[in-house]
């Protein structure tokens, strides 16, 4: 048994909600400069250019790349001989949310009582935490900025059996489509297939953790990731919905299995602002 | 590409000159609102009362800035998603509000607003909110303290880039420029 100390989970917590939302991945930034490239619309290259500048500035800054620094989605892998000491996890999770969000001045955008009044919490807690059991005696954190406007397009479907592969891509690309520009493109899509209804939301929102464009170990699915990413860049959408061919960067998935009776999709649209950070402890 | 510099609040002249893809620098005195501000205000006039903030004529920006560090006019401050106030502006361009900027499409009422009270709709780069950031010279809380990053601005901006989606005579950027790069039967 390895002990880890709840105040150094908090810490660490800090520490990442401030830098994922000032330093935007490495394999972001290629796919944006690769995109800048390949992209036919000289306003989607001028727009791709200036999101690569906006990097620069937040990078330097420490200005954030958006200013919806997002639901603090956390993820944490628990290695099945670790042992959290000096304090409850859950606390600990929260508290880093709360000092990463007031000390690197993000914007705190959690509001109380959805359906009503809607006061800001002003720490943008509580966090949403997902914690898997894992072998080892190690805990992986990993601090996801979600932010509400590519949230909001997210999408389930309990696709009959008998609509398969065509019905999971004509799917996908009606909620590329829907989307438009509002989900701030171009986006990283991930999807879940397979599961319940609930579990099948967690697996295309994990998706977006893998590195941006790696492909599906499986043959078959990755050869489907490659056919929905073509139909959606045939879409027209273009860098924030004003034309292009760059509406996805990327297509994630990630596959289950499945009762008899049911085919669950899931879509959770990452936009281009795809801010994740991790650490091992 | 062309920018059109252009002063706010937009005068009659300027809003029928400008059309939808027209890319345009935008300097002087923008409101901010969003979400819960636009529910407010749109109270407000429905119950008769006065609003915090003359919006004839202004233009009002869909914006919920992060906070200012130190030594800093404003934090991030792109536009979010303008849909979410579809329901409320056609309200509000009744009652004077001739320009908005935001990110995506707007709805067929907000559209048909649009031309009936010859006002337009500009698209900023939405995640862009440290660049755009740089072109706020000063930023004041005036209405709606309490709600935190929805409340009331008044922003001096200097060039703050814009681009024209919806204009007075119906164009609309992102239908036409989406169905241009489209490529059907795949």
């Amino acid at each position: 048994m390895r002990e880890i100390k709840a105040s150094v989970i908090a810490e660490t917590i800090t520490r990442l909600s401030q830098e994922t939302n000032f330093d935007l991945g490495e394999d972001v930034l290629a796919a944006l400069k690769r995109a800048v490239e390949t992209e036919e619309s000289p306003l989607g290259k001028e727009i791709l250019s200036q999101l690569l500048e906006n990097a620069r500035i937040a990078r330097e800054e420490h200005i954030p790349l958006c200013q919806d620094c997002g639901t603090a989605v956390v993820f944490l892998e628990i290695g099945q001989e670790a042992h959290v000491t000096g304090g409850d996890l859950s606390t600990a999770v929260s508290e880093g949310v709360s000092r990463g969000y007031t000390r690197g001045y993000l914007r705190k955008s959690m509001v109380r009582q959805p359906f009503s009044a809607r006061m800001n919490t002003r720490d943008n807690t509580p966090p949403i935490i997902h914690t898997e059991i894992v072998p080892g005696d190690h805990i992986r954190i990993t601090v996801m900025p979600k932010g509400g406007g590519a949230e909001n397009m997210s999408r389930l479907a309990m696709l009959k059996p008998a609509e398969g592969r065509q019905g999971v891509i004509d799917f996908m690309v009606k909620a590329v489509n829907e989307a438009g520009g509002r989900a701030c493109p171009p986006l990283i899509v991930g999807v879940g297939i397979g599961g319940t209804s609930d579990t099948v939301m967690l697996l295309a929102k994990k998706s977006l953790l893998r590195p941006l464009g790696q492909p599906n170990p499986d043959p078959e699915t990755a050869e489907l990731e490659q056919t929905i990413l073509r139909k959606i860049n045939n879409l027209g959408i273009g860098p924030l919905g004003l034309g292009g061919r760059t509406t996805a960067l990327a297509v994630h998935i990630q596959t289950m299995p499945a009762h008899i009776a049911s085919l669950p999709v899931a879509v959770n649209l990452q936009c281009h602002s795809a801010r994740h950070k991790e650490a091992v402890l | 590409m062309k920018n059109i510099r252009i002063k706010s609040p937009i005068d009659a002249a300027t809003i029928a000159s400008l059309t939808a893809g027209t890319q345009v620098l935008i300097s002087g005195v923008i409101y901010v609102a969003r979400d819960a501000a636009h529910q407010r205000l749109v109270w407000s006039l429905e119950k008769g009362e006065p609003l915090p903030v003359n919006i004839k004529g202004q233009t009002i920006y869909y914006m919920g800035p992060s906070p200012a560090p130190p030594g800093r006019v404003i934090g991030a401050a792109g536009p979010t998603t303008s849909s979410r106030m579809d329901i409320y502006t056609p309200r509000l361009l009744a009652d004077g509000l001739k320009a908005m900027i935001g990110k995506g499409n707007r709805s067929p009422e907000v559209k048909a607003a649009i031309k009936e009270y010859k006002a337009i709709y500009f698209t900023a780069i939405g995640g862009a909110g440290a660049l755009l950031a740089k072109t706020i010279k000063k930023a004041d809380i005036i209405a709606y303290e309490d709600l935190g990053a929805e409340a009331i601005m008044r922003l001096e901006v200097e060039d703050f880039p814009a681009i024209v989606a919806n204009d007075i005579y119906g164009g609309d950027l992102f239908e036409q420029a989406q169905s241009q790069y489209r490529i059907d039967g795949d």
